[in-house]
Formats: C-alpha cells, structure tokens, sequence
C-alpha cells in the first residue's frame, strides 16, 4: 500500500505515542487523508468531486437525524409531522431544506465523479473493485434517496412508491408476490412507509462503510490523474495534506455556495409541487415523475412499448433500466484499451462527449410527460446507451490509435506550464527547475 | 467471452428500442384540454425583492392583512387554512389583542365536562378550523367538489404564487368553439383540466372593502391574496432569505480566505 516514499507517521507526544501502540486511529488518518498520503501533483478541479460527495453524505446524515426527531413515520401524520417540522421546528425549515436539496446535490456530485471517472478511465486496472464499489455507493444511494422521498407521505412520494415497486410485479410468476412482500401489503400503507423509514436511516450507514471500503481500494494503487499514467518517481507526487486538503476547501467553499443558494433562496426548484400534497390513494396525480436524479432511467424504463421475442414491454423496460446501471460494473472488461485517459484517446473521447449529451437528453425525456416526441427520442437515445457501452466502446478501444503518452506525470506537468509560458503568459512561465 | 456476451445482449436491447422507435403507433387523438391551459402569468411580486428575482425581499405587512381580509371574507366560506395558526398572524403585524378578538370568532371542536362533543372558540394557539368536518362533508355541501385547504396551495402547484392569482383572474365567459363545458362548472384555462367547480370567487370591483384605501379591485384581491397564501404556505421565507445572504457572505469570505491559502500553499509547486 502506497509509496515507499510515503512520509511516516511520527507521534511526537508521549500521548500520541502511547495512542499509536494501542489504536493507531491518528496513524490511519494521516496515511488516509492527510501527509502520508503521495498523490499525483497534476490532479484538476474534477477530482475534488470525491470528497464533495464525502461532505454531502455527512450533510445528509446530520440533517436527517435530526430531522428523525421529529419526523413520525405514520401515514396518517407523516406529512403533518413534516408541516411541523418546517412551522414549529425551531430552524426545523432549514435542517428540511437542507436535506431535501443536499439529495439532489448528492446526485449531481456524484454524477460529476462518475464521468470524471469515465473520462480519465479510472475504473481500468488496478481500480476495478473501487470502480465496483463506487458503482455499489451509486445503487445504495438510489435506494436510499427513493425510500427517503416516500417518508413525506405527498402525492409524488405515494405514487412514485406505488410506480417503482410496481416495476417488481414485471417478473414473471413470482411478480406481484415480490411487489406485496416489499410493500407489506396490496398497496403502499403503513407498513410501507415504517419499513422505508427504518431502511432510509439503516442505509445511509451501509453507504458510510462502503465508502471506507471505496477509500481503501483507492489507496491500494493511489489516485489516477488526468493523464492517466502511474506515479513513476517521488516528483510526481506531493502529499495529500496540505496539497489537496487547500485545494479541496476551495472546492468545498464554491460547492457550499452553491448549496445555499439553492438551500435559502429556491428551495422548491429541484422538487415536484405536487409532494405537497397529502398523499390520497384514490387519485392519481396526472404526470407521475421521480426527482431529477432519476430522469434518465425513467426515460429507458418507459422506452420500451413494444413485446419483443415474447417478452413483454412493461419487462423489458425493468430489465433495461436495472442493466443500464448493471453493465457499467462490466465497463473495466469492455474498454480494453491499455491508455486511461481520453486525453490521449482521440476517437473515445468524441464518444464520451457523445455519451454525456446523450445521458442529459435522456434526463430531459424522463421528466417530460410520456408522449411524443420525448417517448421516440427516449428510445432513439436509450438505444445509442446501450450501444455505447456494449458494442461501440469495445470495438473502438480495439481498433482506435492512440496519442503519444508523456513518460511521466512531471514531464506533463511541465509540458503544460511551458506551452502556458510560451502562449504570452507572463505568470506561469517555468524558472527551468523541475523538481528534484 | 464477456465482450461477446455484452454484444450479444447490447443487440438485443439496441434491436427492441430501435423497433420500439420505428413501429407504427396508433395515432393519438389531441388532447384539446391541452391546447387550451395556460401557464400561469409572471407577475412582479414585494416579497421577490429587486429583479423579481427572490433573494431579498420581504412581505408588505400591510398586502398580507389584506391579503387575510379577502381570504376572511371570500375564500373561508369554502376553502381551510388548517396549518395555520392563529399566534402565527403576528407575522402579519396583528397585535395579541388583535388575534384573540381574530380567533374568537372562530369555533373549534371541543369536550365538555359530560364528557360530550362540543365547540369553543379559538384561542391564539389554536389552528384556523376546518370548513367541514370531513371531506364527504364537503362534497355533498359543494355539488360534489372537496374545496383543497390553501395553506400549502402556493407550493402545491409550480409556479404557485403566479398560479393563484392567474387562477382568480383568469375565468372567461367565452368558452372555445368544440370545448364542452357542464353548466355546473366554469371556464377557467390556468386549471389544469380547464373546467373548475369553484364559481369565480371574485366577482366584481368593490366586493371587499379595504381600510387602507387600497384600490378595491379584483385584480388587487388577486395579488394580496396569492401574497397571503405564500405566506401560508412560507412562513419562515423572510428568515430563511436573511439567514441565506449572511450564510453566502459568509461563505464568500472563507472561500476567499481558503483560495489565498490554496495560492500560498501551491507556489512551489506550480513552477516544477
């Protein structure tokens, strides 16, 4: 694990001394996350994106507890206790709004590190098990966030429960006995919202640990970089702290920013109105949607309307929805291209840029209403997601000639400032000192 | 092996969506409630602060007693505002005197010493009562229609404060050739199914009269109205907006603080 230049940890004190002999807990973080940390110099603002998503979870679960003081998880004042929470709660409106645009800045966090993974090919050897337990994250917080939004007892929350574990009596045979046995009953009631409830507390837990397991698997090769080739030498590292932890609180303070805005001065925007209304099984509300972060999944689940080799449509789209998400923990075997990056991949790269549009025109068609011309584009674009991963990636990482890899990460580095230097730029002109 | 799998499987999933685009699709018949609905109009709104844009801005106090009036006087007959509070009307700028004359006019459900259901009026704890006991209540008094309660109607609906003041607004009389409209509903293309039960509310200039001589006019009962109901709906929306620039400015400064250190820490790194 790590570099043999990594540097040691170092109790001064007789305390810490006595501490590292018997739990060295101070020892782990400084190897995790602080000086014992070597990690490629070179590493942009989209590796922040990791962390963020760490300072999100956090967010999560200390609004959530206490927002689980005072929350009843009852279906006849579930949605009252929330009322209360925003009325009566002191500063209950804040720790709600908090928690319900922190799930939405989540996602979009972990969207952004998800295709910044993609893009500078992370998940190729050494990193596939901490791709796969990125990916394990991704479908924990999904379910996490679904069962979440179902607690407010709201038109949208009771409906949408209603939707997604309808989508389990597309199994064959034992279907609907599946979709009773997750809802404790013919329809989501009580039982329902109980269980969601004392899941949505117990998974946020399960998150933290694969996390620690995601964080692990990173420190057994060390971060990728944007270009994609190993650390060869101590110059192409610096240590974690104080390097990246000034680095990522920038990040952070820009991110908070942002969150507040959001938090204090539209805090409805990313949310459904009609979650503000009282739940009522007798009327079903005209459009029934998920939250954004679901969109492009709704849009390949409702892509498939026609029985195709005897298998119905309403099946075919559950499939294709669970192996939208299921193929990516293939991708490492897919893309067999030996060069990370699509900085020195001229061909992927196109596709990857391909791929994001294609990703964000999905969303758009899964919050629109099931009509045309969202329902053809949706199936037009679902096709092309799964070309993309499952045809034309491998293929093209087969015949595609890559660029000229730098020998190392310093030589990059250095490449960079002096085309920088030579472009007119007076501040980032090189003194001629690489380091060491 | 797992690519040839993968390409087999991608096939399939290409193949069935891409017959899925290209078959034949019955032809659906416009949906005429569709072409009808309006969105609602954008107003400028006090409590949006400058540019309308929401990030300062507090309520007119004075807007959100008439606002209270018009719901006193027209929109209670029908609609509740359960979530609301009497103590909560401080926010307005009603005095405690105020409010306990304010709730004794209203009557609550209550116990009496046998042990009997009864009534007793509000006190300022209390929450503005229901208009029917229950929802089969309401309909067979409304002709069938459960009249919503409106403390949450601003956010129930996108773009609600907008909403409610377009809906107040916007009945007509002249119904579009090949619209069918029962006689018992009316015409109004800001619902969303076009033919709403509720009879304008506001009919005519001078209905409800104002003390502060505030032009007595339907389209001024519309905007203190929908203002009172985003209060209804926001109470906390002056704090949360305060609160909300101090944060910022606050954050502002330590991303600052944090870049100047960020720059300090990196010099040397930079040039090597």
């Amino acid at each position: 694990m790590s570099f043999p230049w990594a540097k040691q940890f170092q109790p001064t004190s007789e305390v810490g001394k006595w501490i590292d002999q018997r739990l060295p807990l101070p020892r782990f973080i400084f190897n995790a996350l602080g000086p014992g940390y070597p990690t490629p110099k070179n590493l942009n603002a989209f590796y922040n994106f990791g962390v963020l998503a760490g300072v999100a979870l956090v967010i999560q679960i200390i609004t959530g507890v206490v927002l689980a003081m005072h929350f009843a998880a009852d279906t006849r004042v579930a949605f009252d206790s929330v009322e209360h929470i925003m009325r009566d709660v002191n500063g209950g409106w804040m720790i709600r709004y908090m928690h319900a645009v922190g799930a939405s800045f989540f996602f979009g966090v972990v969207y952004i590190h998800i295709f910044r993974g993609l893009y500078y090919g992370s998940y190729k050897p050494p990193r596939e098990v901490l791709w796969m337990l990125g990916l394990v994250i991704f479908l924990l917080m999904m379910a996490t966030a679904f069962m979440g939004y179902v607690l407010v007892w709201g038109q949208m929350s009771f409906w949408g429960a209603q939707v997604i574990t309808g989508l389990f009596s597309a199994i064959p045979l034992v279907g609907p006995t599946i979709q009773t046995w997750l809802l404790g009953g013919f329809s989501p009631d009580n039982a329902t919202l109980n269980r969601f409830f004392s899941l949505h507390y117990l998974l946020p837990f399960v998150t933290f640990g694969v996390i620690i397991l995601h964080v692990w698997a990173l420190h057994i090769p060390g971060s990728n970089n944007p270009t994609g080739i190993e650390v060869k030498t101590e110059s192409d590292t610096i240590p974690f702290h104080p390097y990246y932890t000034a680095k990522d609180f920038v990040g952070l303070g820009i991110y908070l920013i942002l969150f507040s805005a959001f938090v204090f001065f539209m805090p409805n925007a990313l949310g459904e109105a009609d979650n503000y209304i009282p739940a009522n099984p007798l009327s079903t509300p005209a459009h029934i949607v998920p939250e954004w972060y679901f969109w492009p999944f709704y849009a390949i689940l409702r892509a498939f309307t026609a029985d195709f080799l005897g298998v119905p449509a309403k099946l075919w789209g559950v499939l294709a929805m669970f192996a939208s998400i299921l193929l990516l923990f293939l991708l490492p075997w897919l893309d067999t291209s030996p060069v990370r990056s699509n900085n020195y991949r001229p061909l992927s790269r196109i596709l990857f840029w391909v791929f994001v549009a294609v990703a964000l025109a999905l969303g758009v068609c899964g919050g629109a209403p099931a009509e045309e011309p969202y329902l053809r584009a949706s199936q037009l674009l679902t096709a092309y997601y799964f070309a993309h991963f499952l045809i034309i990636l491998p293929i093209v990482s087969k015949l595609e000639k890559t660029k000229p890899l730098p020998n190392s990460i310093s030589e990059a580095v250095l490449a960079k400032y002096s085309k920088a230097g030579s472009g007119g730029s007076s501040g980032g002109a090189p003194l001629a000192q690489p380091a060491e | 092996m797992i690519r040839w799998g993968a390409l087999a499987v991608g096939l399939l999933f290409v193949i069935n969506a891409l017959w899925g685009a290209i078959a034949p699709r019955e032809d659906v018949t416009p949906d005429m409630a569709k072409a009808l609905h309006k969105h609602p109009k954008h107003m400028e709104w006090v409590h949006n602060g400058p540019g309308n844009l929401g990030v300062l801005g507090t309520f007119d106090r004075a807007q959100l007693q008439r606002g209270f009036q018009v719901y006193k006087e027209v929109c209670s007959a029908c609609h509740s505002i359960n979530r609301v509070a009497f103590r909560d009307l401080a926010d307005l700028g009603f005095t405690p005197a105020q409010i306990k004359t304010i709730a004794g006019e209203y009557e609550v459900p209550a116990i009496d010493s046998a042990g009997e259901p009864t009534t007793r009026k509000a006190t300022a704890a209390d929450k503005f009562p229901l208009v029917y006991a229950n929802e089969a209540a309401a309909r067979a008094a409304q002709n069938g229609a459960n009249p919503p309660d409106l403390s949450l109607m601003t956010k129930a609906r996108p773009n609600g404060t907008n909403y409610v003041y377009s809906l107040l607004t916007g009945y007509s009389d002249d119904v579009p050739k090949g619209w069918t409209k029962p006689d018992t509903l009316y015409y109004n293309p800001y619902f969303h199914s076009i033919n709403i039960a509720m009879p304008p509310p506001l009919a005519a200039d001078g209905q409800v009269t104002y003390a502060d001589g505030s032009p007595a006019t339907v389209d001024q009962y519309a905007k203190d109205v929908a203002t009172f109901l985003t209060w209804t709906a926001e109470p906390k929306l002056e704090n949360r907006k305060e609160t909300g620039v101090a944060v910022i400015l606050f954050l502002i400064v330590m991303t600052g603080l944090g870049y100047l250190t960020y720059r300090k820490v990196w010099a040397d790194v930079k040039k090597a």
